[in-house]
């Protein structure tokens, strides 16, 4: 390894003086004959020793072989243990030359053998790559090897890196690169005031990781003055570490909140503004979630370029279903039990019982695969914050949904009237409204509300028929606390909730934290019993 | 929730009346009084997720079973109830199948805490239950075969790869039950006698479904930044895993920077996740459905065609039931009656092959040899076989790394006792729990 590494400094010299052009130092054949060397039965061992000599020729060409190595893409022919590239489709693979990628043709699987590969012959050619990859056109490919060299930090890369990091034209690249030149440094015997330097770097960079190569220098130094520089920029990084995970809990917390909000806000309209206590509410967010699910199916089926769509297209069909659910229930069964709260609840209950083993019926008991379209997947870095995408689009997601909410009760007839009946249905009555048709209007609106949660809550959670069952308790529990009959209790009830959860967790675990939780609300009912915002409804009069 | 019995065998039985009648056939065919066999899978509620299916494999299996000819030449005849997912039920249903339906041994239950409802059934009214599930161990009773996984059988040897593979530093996850806090403390003292430093693992437990998982996959980054390599051994439960890993995903935690092995994760779980970004993770079990044996083959071949749809994985549990069911028949057929005590008797020592090509055998302690694999997930949601122990291993029903109960011992057959205490040397019965 070291050899090759020396070989390597060699060849970036080479280049800089000016000699950028193809790779003049080993023979093509050379790294051919190395990717061929994957080819036939072999142990994880032996596959590990061919990465290696393949990164030792310091050969760009053997770069693609690794990557579809690591990528289980690389198989070998069982007649005579040629190596190729290949994609698989249905019963064919498609081959490619590992060496110039050129289309080889298609052959029958069964002809061929894929070259296994496990974690750590992954994590090898990652390191292989690294090597290889530091001039790489691909800005990502560079900026990967720099971080790559970083986590290995080794003395015997600081001149490469030099040389790379005096070519570079990224900015972004250029600081990861000198990062791990730094970290490279803190591992060499290079005089103080560079280690010193380096330390320097590592602070700005501020991470756990640099933390971490911090601490081990400084536990392991005899230097007293770079030790000095390495304590120091430790510090700085605990306390800046330190802020950044309290953020990082208030995020979650929101994060938390918001699938709070959702799965309540339908309930604030049942249970808060009509005062039916709806146990069956957790299945219409199922079934919005199912409804998430045959959406992409059919879509998969038969029109896959609209996957990237399929959450937005679910959204309306999901409110149309459980609210045609929604209202199917409230006309067939609610209206015959309203003000009788104990009956309501058992009867709910047992609907709650038959919509779950329904859709087990139809669907089968196990998970049901909802997939995540690109603009939900992944995370970015907010300082040292790691934020995902699905969870900051469900924020979003759960505020927009209370904002239409809040506009549909406050600005549209239909509002107008359900505030009136909950008001004083008498006299609602009186002035022509047809009280019943609002009962069931109010129902569906806050069932339909619910599927649209279950679209948002199949990017999180399982697709199966318990799906609802999580989240019925955790509703009541917000609506309550936010106060019954009042929408801004309920956000502010949910985030509340939220982040009162995230940042016990820590401490507490997720068991105990939530315990402490419960306590909390159930004393602060003793205090306030109408919950944070206490309003008059139907419910209260009765 | 009351589901009434069903009797699922009235159409062989139907089809057995009409051989009777011809006689024409009468040496293939089984004939007789059909020998009834209770199946104890919750069908509805909370863990049908997981039943359902082994209740499928095991009407396969009798299905099978009576096209070869039934057992002791009579047919076989499958009665289903659902216990839908509830602990006390459970035993209710135990008792209706043993003492109404007169069933000559029951297939069921997956949680630890459904089988501990069942036992006391089991013992008074003396009958046979074959438990397929990997569990905590620390149990050898009379009237229980165990056919999944004891925590030597899964566990130990899951660590022990990680460790060749270089992890230093473990973050031991789970969900807050029985299973996952026995074998964390099993594991905990595993990883502190082969000198792993108590800050080097991190214990931590999550409700059952729960699925807000940034904090804890966040607390596991920053564990896992530490500078040594880190791995996490999950026994986090059915339905709580898809969010985890999800979370795993989002967060951008990769197989190669910290590896997650599971223990109750398989091709079923798999089938409700998008398993591109989990390749790499692990999973031990005693049989992956990518195995390359001709007797895996067959009865993948064989579930499909019985369940009418070729997406249909097949996992370790079912093979369980495979080896139980095979070593029940094989059992009646040694002792020549269906009485669950004589059967009970018969029982260790019968050898069954395996799906994965060994052969598997019944021990004294009621546990099963198995062998112990570790595949990584592959993208198509399959698992590839990256390690495997060069021989089957025996259950070991009491752990040997509990201080507790290293000094016990189960043998069914010369000591008769669940829990011999070797060095008061005497059986503690019952009074021990």
């Amino acid at each position: 390894m070291r050899c090759m590494l020396k070989r390597l400094s060699l060849l970036w010299l080479l280049i800089l003086a000016g000699l950028a052009a193809a790779p003049v130092w080993a023979a093509e054949g050379d790294a051919a004959a190395i990717v061929q060397s994957f080819g036939g039965k072999q142990g994880y061992d032996e596959t590990e020793t061919h990465i290696k000599e393949a990164a030792a020729t310091g050969d760009p060409a053997v770069a693609p072989a690794l990557r579809a190595l690591r990528d289980g893409n690389l198989y070998w022919r069982k007649s005579d243990e040629a190596v190729f590239i290949a994609t698989e489709s249905g019963d064919t693979l498609k081959l490619a030359d590992p060496m110039t990628g050129a289309d080889a043709g298609t052959a029958p699987k069964d002809d061929f053998t894929k070259v296994r590969v496990k974690n750590s012959i992954r994590v090898a050619v990652t390191a292989a790559l690294g090597s290889l990859t530091l001039r790489a056109e691909n800005a990502v490919q560079r900026l990967r090897a720099a971080d790559t060299l970083f986590s290995e930090a080794d003395p015997e890369m600081i001149e490469p890196l030099d040389g790379a990091i005096a070519a570079e034209t990224d900015a972004t690249v250029k600081a990861r690169m000198e990062e791990a030149r730094a970290a490279a440094v803190l591992e060499s015997d290079r005089p103080a005031e560079e280690k010193a330097a380096a330390a320097k770097v590592l602070e700005q960079r501020g991470d756990r990781e640099a933390l971490n190569k911090l601490a081990t220098f400084a536990s392991s130094t005899k230097d007293e003055a770079a030790r000095g520089a390495a304590e120091r920029a430790i510090a700085a990084i605990e306390s800046n570490i330190a802020f950044w995970g309290q953020a990082q809990n208030v995020w979650y917390g929101l994060s938390l909140g918001s699938v709070l909000l959702l799965a309540a806000i339908g309930l604030a309209i049942t249970f808060g503004v009509m005062g039916v206590i709806n146990m069956a509410h957790g299945e219409m967010v199922m079934l919005g979630a199912y409804t998430t699910f045959v959406v992409q199916e059919q879509i998969r089926q038969s029109a896959p370029f609209l996957f990237e769509w399929s959450l937005a297209i679910a959204i309306p069909l999901a409110f149309l279903v459980s609210a045609a659910v929604g209202l199917v229930l409230e006309r067939s069964l609610i209206r015959f039990l309203y003000g009788r709260p104990l009956e309501t609840l058992l009867a709910t209950f047992g609907v709650s019982l038959v919509l779950q083993q329904a859709v087990r019926s139809i669907f089968g008991p196990t998970n049901r695969q909802v997939g995540n379209p690109d603009w939900m997947s992944g995370a970015f870095d907010v300082g040292m914050m790691s934020v995902t995408w699905n969870r900051l689009w469900i924020i979003v997601f759960a505020l927009l949904v209370f904002a239409a909410l809040l506009l549909v009760l406050n600005k549209t007839p239909l509002g107008l009237q359900m505030r009136a009946v909950t008001q004083n249905r008498k006299m609602a009555s009186a002035m022509g409204i047809r009280t019943p048709w609002i009962d069931a209007m109010t129902f569906a609106l806050g069932s339909g509300i619910a599927g649209m949660a279950g679209v948002a809550l199949s990017q999180i959670d399982n697709v199966s028929p318990n799906l609802g069952q999580g989240y019925i308790i955790d509703s009541f529990m917000v609506v309550v606390f936010g106060g019954v009959g009042n929408l801004w209790g309920t956000l502010v009830g949910a985030m509340t909730l939220g982040i009162l959860n995230k940042l016990l967790e820590p401490f507490a675990g997720a068991v105990l934290g939530k315990i402490v939780v419960l306590v909390l609300i159930i004393l602060f009912i003793q205090k306030r019993p109408r919950g944070l915002f206490a309003q008059k409804g139907r419910f209260v009069d009765a | 929730m009351d589901l009434r019995t069903k009797r699922l065998g009235t159409l062989t039985a139907a089809a057995i009346a009409s051989f009777c009648v011809t006689g024409a056939f009468a040496q293939d065919k089984p004939s007789g009084e059909p020998i009834k066999i209770g199946i104890l899978h919750s069908l509805s509620g909370t863990m049908a997720i997981s039943e359902t299916t082994l209740k499928d494999a095991m009407l396969m299996l009798i299905d099978e079973q009576n096209k070869k000819g039934g057992v002791l030449g009579r047919p076989l005849e499958a009665v289903v109830v659902d216990p839908a997912s509830d602990w006390p039920l459970f035993a209710e249903k135990a008792r209706e199948l043993i003492s109404q339906d007169k069933v000559a041994a029951v297939f069921g239950c997956w949680t630890s805490v459904s089988r501990k409802s069942v036992l006391p059934v089991f013992k008074e009214l003396d009958n046979i239950l074959f438990y397929p599930v990997q569990y905590e161990g620390e149990e050898s009773e009379r009237n229980v075969f165990y056919t999944g996984a004891a925590p030597n059988q899964q566990a130990i040897p899951a660590v022990d790869y990680l460790m060749d593979e270089g992890v230093q530093r473990w973050v031991l996850e789970g969900t807050d039950y029985v299973y996952p806090r026995t074998t964390n403390k099993i594991l905990e003292q595993y990883l502190k006698d082969k000198g792993v430093a108590a800050e080097d693992i991190k214990i931590n437990y999550t409700p059952f479904g729960f699925s807000d998982w940034q904090t804890e996959v966040s607390a596991i980054k920053d564990f896992g930044s530490a500078g040594k390599k880190t791995a996490v051994v999950s026994t986090v439960n059915g339905d709580a895993n898809v969010p985890f890993y999800k979370e795993l995903a989002n967060q951008g935690i990769k197989a190669t920077d910290i590896p997650v092995v599971a223990f109750s994760v398989g091709e079923e779980e798999l089938a409700g996740i998008d398993t591109g970004p989990l390749v790499g993770h692990l999973a031990a079990w005693n049989y992956f459905e990518s195995v390359d044996t001709p007797e895996n083959k067959e009865f993948i071949d064989k579930w499909h065609k019985f369940i009418g749809n070729d997406k249909r994985v097949t996992n370790d549990p079912m093979e369980a039931h495979y080896i139980g069911f095979n070593m029940w028949v094989k059992a009646v057929e040694k002792a020549g009656t269906t009485d669950p005590d004589k059967v009970i008797d018969a029982l260790p020592g019968v050898e069954q092959a395996n799906l994965t090509g060994g052969m598997s055998k019944m021990l004294p302690n009621h546990h099963i040899t198995k062998p112990v694999l570790i595949g990584e997930i592959q993208s198509d949601g399959q698992f590839e076989v990256v390690s495997e122990t060069d021989d089957l291993v025996p259950g070991d029903a009491w752990s040997d790394f509990l201080p507790e109960s290293k000094k016990l011992e189960a043998d069914w057959v010369d000591l008769k006792c669940g829990n011999y205490d070797t060095e008061a040397k005497k059986c503690l019965g019952d009074a021990a729990k």
